[in-house]
């Protein structure tokens, strides 16, 4: 496949990784902010290439793990309701609210459909006038342009029986937000690379200046994800703090225009409440007045939401870097990947389930030499 | 749920999705860990006897002093017709895979329709025009049948179920179980091109591609390598649901071993592999119909190689992989970066993800 096969070339890989060891000389926590990048650190075992003290933090950009427990209840009592087709990215549809999650509203009669874009829901609303068509609009920056695409287009086609469950949530107010925290412990950042690929950079050097920390966008493949780090790394050892793009075959400096535009007039900035972390001010994005007669909040008053966080792991500390997961009291213990307490024990791409299952069958020596043959791999 | 004024990092933590469903779900169905929970915690419990507790694709059975391998599939897949075949060819053919992979021969089968009022009966006609085209490619029989119909609006047009019977070859003895440290891990050509082939004409997903269902009957590809080198056979099997990563998953712990691949020496078709990087899926998850799995012992490679690559159905078979007694009961993958990851049994299906 062009232009992703050349940037998965492992002979290369190792030489980029190579060229980290050789700069690094003191340990440095980096936080990638997207979960698309999680995914891809853990998937090519980026983590296990580079020196011990390079520590990848996973940032909060997981947009099925940030969207309030609220709005998860909200979608499962309006997906619940009769004359309802409530559409939703695949992910989703796993989410646990207080009572269930959509597989379980879907298995007792609830009309749910996993659509791949936005546009299909809006389609779905043509195709059946008797019916509500509820399009779930998750996500940060990145999915923001289609979602506000669908609404866009329902209001141009005077669609009466589409609406938008809107939780979009924005990057750079919660890296500020992470950046202000008193215990800090990030050093520098990788910033998402397809969030800039909608918005730009032009947010993120008043934050690099501020608060002194690197940042560079980064985009998703193994070699992508190894030159950001290496920038990083370099801009860290030299003392400097500067946004760089490491992605420049996809984000320009000024991002999106037309797709900004678009977001301009579809949403308005609203403080936002994120699952598990709390309220981050200007952090969200809602429907904005002219929009507001698409917003499912509004057209389904859905009341007597009572939500209830069970007491959970320690997974924040891991995700943020201030315990390794085997500290954790509960870990192997009361959680184990048949019996999570929290997601970074559920998925392959979790912390914590990544070092239960190679911490459970290899010797610290052993999980040395499993990585690339390189140093310092770490099983994170 | 009441959020504090400031951000609070230190209790943040991930949903989890849940693995414990009062209700069936359609995780129950996805070949995962929650298909595998329903058949330890309550198939096997109730029905507990020593045929049913080697879980093999068939169960073996003797009866009347000659060994039989019996298996049974149901099939639901829509759309009914998809690229590179229908619901019928599947129903045939992923029976007597199952029966082929359990080392026997396929001999008979049963067909059974679930149908629903008002399923036009040209439709009924194609499936079972294809049926009939498959059991005569794969040299079985259709000997028994049923047809029940139901109400409109209580099943998507038509259900088929299949039974079949097959022949123990004398002297064959592969099982999940009997994987051993030092097999070598062959596949039998690329994986993921059927789940992918569904998926693309799947309502709501639907992309324009040319990827075509590999759903075909493996047992004449199968009884050639038994013929040529049964003994260095110790397990087979065809990875349908859930798709490879289950099947090595399944093995690794029936046969109480670890399981390391070579990530990039599985074969994956480029489009496949597209159209997994467009909706965030991993081929290794995907569903095959007419790929089948060796594991067999390091000195028959070469040759066990050679036949499968003479056939038409495995002209794209390759080594992928090793028995290892480290990490037993788990798969893990050596990654293209030289890394390595744990690839663990999916806990439903498999979804498109946002990002």
């Amino acid at each position: 496949m062009k232009y992703l096969t050349e940037f998965r070339n492992g002979e290369i890989a190792q030489r980029m990784a190579l060229e980290i060891h050789a700069v690094a000389t003191r340990p440095w926590k980096i936080m990638e902010v997207c979960g698309g990048q999680t995914h891809s650190i853990i998937k090519n075992g980026i983590d296990q290439m580079l020196p011990a003290g390079i520590e990848m933090i996973h940032g909060p950009g997981c947009p099925v793990c940030v969207t309030p427990l609220e709005l998860i209840d909200k979608a499962l009592a309006i997906a619940a309701q009769p004359g309802v087709i409530f559409c939703s990215f695949g992910d989703m549809l796993r989410v646990p609210g207080t009572e269930g999650d959509l597989f379980q509203v879907k298995g007792a009669g609830g009309d749910v459909r996993v659509v791949y874009s936005p546009l299909d829901a809006v389609e779905l609303a043509v195709k059946n006038p008797d019916k509500q068509v509820v399009f779930f609009g998750v996500g940060f920056e990145t999915t923001a342009p289609a979602n506000a695409m669908s609404v866009h287009v329902a209001k141009r086609r005077g669609l009466k029986n589409f609406s938008l469950l809107v939780s979009h949530v924005l990057v750079p107010p919660a890296i500020e937000a992470i950046l202000s925290a008193p215990d800090r412990r990030i050093d520098g950042f990788l910033l998402a690379g397809h969030v800039c690929s909608v918005m730009g950079y032009w947010e993120y050097p008043p934050l690099a200046e501020k608060y002194k920390v690197p940042m560079v966008v980064t985009g998703f493949e193994p070699l992508d994800l190894l030159d950001g780090i290496r920038r990083c790394v370099i801009q860290l050892e030299a003392g400097r703090y500067e946004v760089e793009n490491a992605y420049e075959r996809v984000v320009k400096f000024e991002g999106n225009q037309g797709a900004q535009k678009l977001l301009a007039e579809v949403f308005e900035v609203t403080d936002r409440a994120w699952r598990g972390i709390g309220v981050i001010p200007k952090s969200g994005w809602r429907l904005s007045e002219a929009y507001r007669e698409f917003d499912a909040e509004e057209r389904f008053q859905i009341a007597g939401i009572h939500t209830a966080e069970s007491p959970l792991c320690r997974a924040g500390d891991v995700l943020r870097g201030a315990i390794k997961p085997a500290e954790c009291s509960a870990f192997g213990k009361q959680c184990t990947p048949r019996h999570p307490l929290g997601a970074t024990m559920v998925s392959s791409e979790g912390a914590c389930a990544a070092y239960y299952n190679y911490g459970r069958f290899l010797s610290v020596e052993e999980l040395a030499g499993a990585g690339s043959g390189l140093t310092g791999a770490k099983n994170g | 749920m009441s959020y504090t004024a400031a951000p609070d990092f230190a209790n943040w933590s991930c949903p989890l999705p849940l693995a414990d469903y009062p209700t069936i779900v359609m995780g129950h169905g996805g070949g995962g860990k929650l298909g595998n929970e329903l058949v330890e915690h309550l198939f096997l419990p109730a029905f507990r006897n020593p045929e049913l507790e080697n879980l093999g694709d068939a169960a073996v059975l003797e009866l009347g002093g000659g060994h039989l391998a019996m298996s049974t599939d149901s099939y639901v897949v829509q759309p009914l017709f998809f690229p590179g075949g229908s619901i019928g060819e599947l129903a045939v053919n992923g029976t007597v895979n199952d029966l082929a992979v359990s080392g026997a021969e396929p001999k008979f089968l049963s067909a059974s329709f679930i149908l629903e009022e008002g399923f036009a009966l040209a439709q009924l006609a194609a499936i079972v025009e294809a049926m009939a085209k498959a059991a005569a490619t794969a040299g079985v029989k259709i000997v028994t049948g049923d047809t029940k119909v139901v109400e409109r609006g209580h099943g998507d047009g038509c259900y088929i179920n299949t039974a079949g019977i097959g022949l123990l070859r004398p002297g064959i003895t592969v099982g999940p179980h009997r994987a051993q440290p030092g097999d070598a891990i062959l596949v039998s050509g690329t994986i993921g091109d059927h789940g992918m082939a569904i998926m693309s004409v799947r309502e709501g997903l639907e992309f324009e591609s040319q990827i075509r269902s590999d759903c075909a009957a493996l047992n004449g590809m199968i009884a050639e390598v038994l013929a040529a080198a049964g003994a260095a056979i110790h397990a087979m099997r065809d990875p349908t649901r859930g798709g490879l990563a289950s099947t090595l998953n399944e093995i690794a712990a029936a046969s109480g071993v670890g399981v390391e691949i070579d990530e990039p020496s599985l074969p994956v078709r480029p489009e496949v592999q597209s159209a997994c990087e467009l909706l965030g899926l991993d081929p290794i998850y995907v569903a095959n119909e007419g790929k089948a799995v060796f594991f067999v012992a390091p000195e028959a490679v070469d040759e066990i190689l050679a036949i499968l690559r003479a056939h038409p159905l495995g002209k794209d078979a390759a080594r992928i992989g090793t028995v290892t007694a480290k990490h037993k009961r788990m798969l893990v993958a050596r990654t293209a970066m030289g890394a390595n990851r744990v690839i663990p049994i999916q806990i439903g299906e498999q979804l498109p993800r946002i990002c």
